[in-house]
C-alpha cells in the first residue's frame, strides 16, 4: 500500500499534518501542502533526502514554527504556536532528541538527565537520582552519571540525550536523525533503544533520518519524503523494499542518480566553460 | 531609484532591528519575577559575572587613581590649589570615571563572556531544547544574567572607585607628600553621599542594565555559526560600548546640572 495520503482513522492518529504549508521566509517554501498522519503507539520512521524538510516538519509538530497555512494536530489539539501556555502544556507530552543531543555542557551526564525532573516536576531529590539510574540504566549508562560531557563520545551523548529526552516519560518521542555519525555498533545500539522504549514505555515515536536499513528494521510504518515535502510513498518497510517505482527504489537502494538527479540545478555545462558544444565543433571541423 | 529603495529597506531593517531588540527586552523584564523565583540561579550569576570582572576592575582602578594623581597635581600645583588633589580625584571617580570605565571593561569581559555563551548553547541547540522541555529559557537562563549583570555592575564600579582613591592616596601622600589629612578632610566636606556617590550608582545600574541586555540580546540573536559567534561577542563591545558613552552624557545633565 504506497498511497500518499492519510490512511487511519482519526482516533488512531496521535499526530496529524492537515494541508501545511511552510517556508523561513517567502522565497523559499520548504513544505508544501504537506499531509501526513502518525499512528499512536508506532514507531514512524520519515525518509528523506537532506534537506527536503524531515527537520522543520519536527518543529512544526513542537511549535517551534508555526505553519504558513493548514494545521498540525496533536492528540485532537491544534498546535497555537501564539498560546504559549497551550504550546508548553503539549511539550511537557513530548520528547525530543535533538541531532547532536544538545547536551548542556556546564552539567554533568547525571544532573542532564535530571534537568527536567527538577525544572518540571518536585520530586524530591531521592527520588530524582533513583528515575535518573533507571533512565541511564535503560540507555546502559548507569556507571557514566558523574561524567562532564566534554568526556564521553558521540554515539554516547546521543544516548543521555536519550535518556533525558525519556525522563519525564513522554507520549510522543521525536528523533531527529538518531543515526547520523554514528559507527555501526553505536548506530545499532541506538536502533534497538528506540524499538525497546516505543514497546516498553508504550510511547509513539517519530524518527527522522535518511539512514535506511536501520529505520527499516525499526519501524511500523515508513514514510519517504522528497523536496518540498512531497509525500512519495508510505507504508510498511517490507511494501517499501518490495516497491517497483522508480523513485522508491532509487531512495531504499541509495542509487546516486534516477528520479532524483545528481546535479543541482546548473546553466548548460558549455556555456558554464566557455567553450562549443562537441556537437558544434565538430560541424565546425568538417567544414573546413 | 534603486539606491532610494535601497535606503528605504535599510532603514526598515533598522527599525525592524530596534522593535526586536524593544520586545526582547519586554520579554527579559517580565521574566525577572520567575527568575526571582529561583533566586538561586542569580546568586549563581552574580558571582560568575562579578568575579568574571572582579580582578580587571581592581587592577584598572588602581592605575586610573595612580596616573589621575599625578595628572592632577601637575595642573593644580600651577595654580596654588594641589590640597584639592582629593577632592577632585573623588568626585571624577565616583561621578564619571567609576561607572563609565567600569562599564567599558565589563563589556568587553563578562558581556563578550555572556554573548559567547548565549550564541554557543544556542548554536548546540541547548535554548531549542530548554523550549522544547517546556522550560521557558528565557527565565530560566537569561533573566538570572541579566539581573545579575545590573546587580555586579554598581558592586565592581564602587570597588573600581575605592581602589582607584586609594591608588590616588598613595600616589598624592606617599609620593608627592601631601597632607594625608588634608587629602581625606576635603573629601569628607566636598563630596556629598547622594548627590555624588548614590548618583555614580545609578548610573552604574543604568549602565549595568545597558551592557546586560546588549551582551544577552547579541548572544541570544546570533547566528549559529562560528563566524556568527564572533562578530556578535564583537557588536557586544561595540554597541554597549557606545551606548553607555552616550546614556552617560544624558544621565550626567540629567543629574548634574543643578547647582550645588
Amino acid at each position: 500500500m504506497l498511497a500518499p495520503g492519510p490512511l487511519h482513522l482519526a482516533s488512531d492518529n496521535l499526530i496529524e499534518i492537515d494541508h501545511v504549508t511552510f517556508g523561513y521566509d517567502s522565497s523559499r517554501t520548504i513544505l508544501n501542502d504537506v499531509n501526513l498522519v502518525f499512528r499512536r503507539g508506532q514507531v514512524t520512521a520519515v525518509l528523506g533526502g537532506s534537506g527536503c524538510g524531515k527537520t522543520t516538519l519536527l518543529r512544526l509538530i513542537g511549535g517551534v514554527h508555526a505553519a504558513n497555512s493548514g494545521r498540525v494536530v496533536f492528540d485532537g489539539e491544534v498546535v497555537d504556536t501564539g498560546n504559549r501556555a497551550q504550546l508548553y502544556k503539549l511539550r511537557r507530552r513530548l520528547g525530543m532528541l535533538f541531532q547532536f543531543g544538545a547536551l548542556f555542557t556546564d552539567l554533568s551526564v547525571f544532573d542532564n538527565v535530571a534537568f527536567p525532573l527538577r525544572e518540571m516536576t518536585n520530586l524530591p531529590e531521592t527520588l530524582i537520582r533513583d528515575i535518573v539510574l533507571m533512565k541511564l540504566n535503560a540507555v546502559g549508562l548507569r556507571g557514566a552519571a558523574p561524567l562532564k560531557i566534554s568526556e564521553v563520545s558521540g554515539g554516547m551523548a546521543r544516548r543521555i540525550a536519550l535518556a533525558r529526552a525519556i525522563a519525564l516519560d513522554p507520549d510522543l518521542i521525536m528523533y531527529d536523525e538518531p543515526f547520523a555519525g554514528l559507527d555501526l555498533i553505536s548506530m545499532g545500539v541506538a536502533a534497538k533503544l528506540i524499538r525497546t522504549l516505543n514497546d516498553v514505555t508504550g510511547a509513539t515515536s517519530l524518527v527522522i533520518s535518511h539512514d535506511v536499513p536501520e529505520c527499516m528494521a525499526i519501524s511500523d510504518w515508513v514514510v519517504l519524503m522528497a523536496a518540498g515535502g512531497r509525500i512519495v510513498a508510505q507504508g510498511t518497510p517490507a511494501e517499501l523494499m518490495d516497491s517497483q517505482d522508480p523513485e522508491v527504489r532509487q531512495f531504499v537502494r541509495g542509487e546516486p542518480d534516477g528520479p532524483v538527479k545528481f546535479h543541482y540545478p546548473a546553466p548548460d555545462l558549455a556555456a558554464d566553460f566557455g567553450v562549443q558544444p562537441l556537437g558544434a565543433q565538430v560541424g565546425t571541423g568538417a567544414a573546413a | 531609484m534603486s539606491w532610494l529603495q535601497g535606503l528605504g529597506a535599510r532603514a526598515l531593517d533598522i527599525w525592524r532591528g530596534w522593535g526586536h531588540g524593544a520586545l526582547f527586552f519586554l520579554d527579559l523584564v517580565r521574566a525577572i519575577p520567575a527568575a526571582l523565583a529561583r533566586f538561586s540561579l542569580v546568586v549563581v550569576q552574580i558571582h560568575a559575572i562579578g568575579n568574571r570582572s572582579l580582578l580587571l576592575i581592581l587592577a584598572s582602578g588602581l592605575a586610573v587613581g595612580f596616573v589621575l594623581a599625578l595628572q592632577m597635581y601637575y595642573a593644580l600645583v600651577t595654580y596654588g590649589a594641589a590640597e584639592s588633589l582629593g577632592l577632585i580625584v573623588n568626585l571624577s571617580l565616583v561621578r564619571e570615571l567609576g561607572p563609565v570605565v567600569t562599564a567599558l571593561l565589563f563589556a568587553g569581559r563578562a558581556g563578550t563572556s555572556l554573548t559567547a555563551e548565549i550564541g554557543l548553547m544556542k548554536a548546540g541547540e541547548q535554548i531549542a531544547a530548554m523550549e522544547l522541555m517546556a522550560i521557558d529559557p528565557r527565565a530560566r537562563v537569561l533573566a538570572p544574567r541579566f539581573i545579575g549583570g545590573i546587580v555586579a555592575m554598581p558592586l565592581l564600579a564602587i570597588l573600581f572607585s575605592t581602589v582607584g582613591i586609594l591608588g590616588a592616596w598613595a600616589v598624592a601622600v606617599g609620593l608627592i607628600g601631601i597632607d594625608a589629612g588634608n587629602f581625606w578632610s576635603i573629601q569628607q566636606n566636598g563630596v556629598d553621599v547622594w548627590r555624588d556617590v548614590g548618583n555614580g550608582v545609578v548610573k552604574s545600574a543604568v549602565f549595568g542594565v545597558i551592557c546586560t541586555f546588549v551582551a544577552l540580546y547579541q548572544g541570544h540573536e546570533a547566528e549559529a555559526t562560528p563566524e556568527g559567534v564572533a562578530y556578535a561577542t564583537t557588536r557586544t563591545v561595540v554597541n554597549s560600548s557606545l551606548a553607555v558613552l552616550g546614556m552617560d552624557f544624558v544621565l550626567t545633565a540629567l543629574m548634574f546640572s543643578a547647582p550645588t
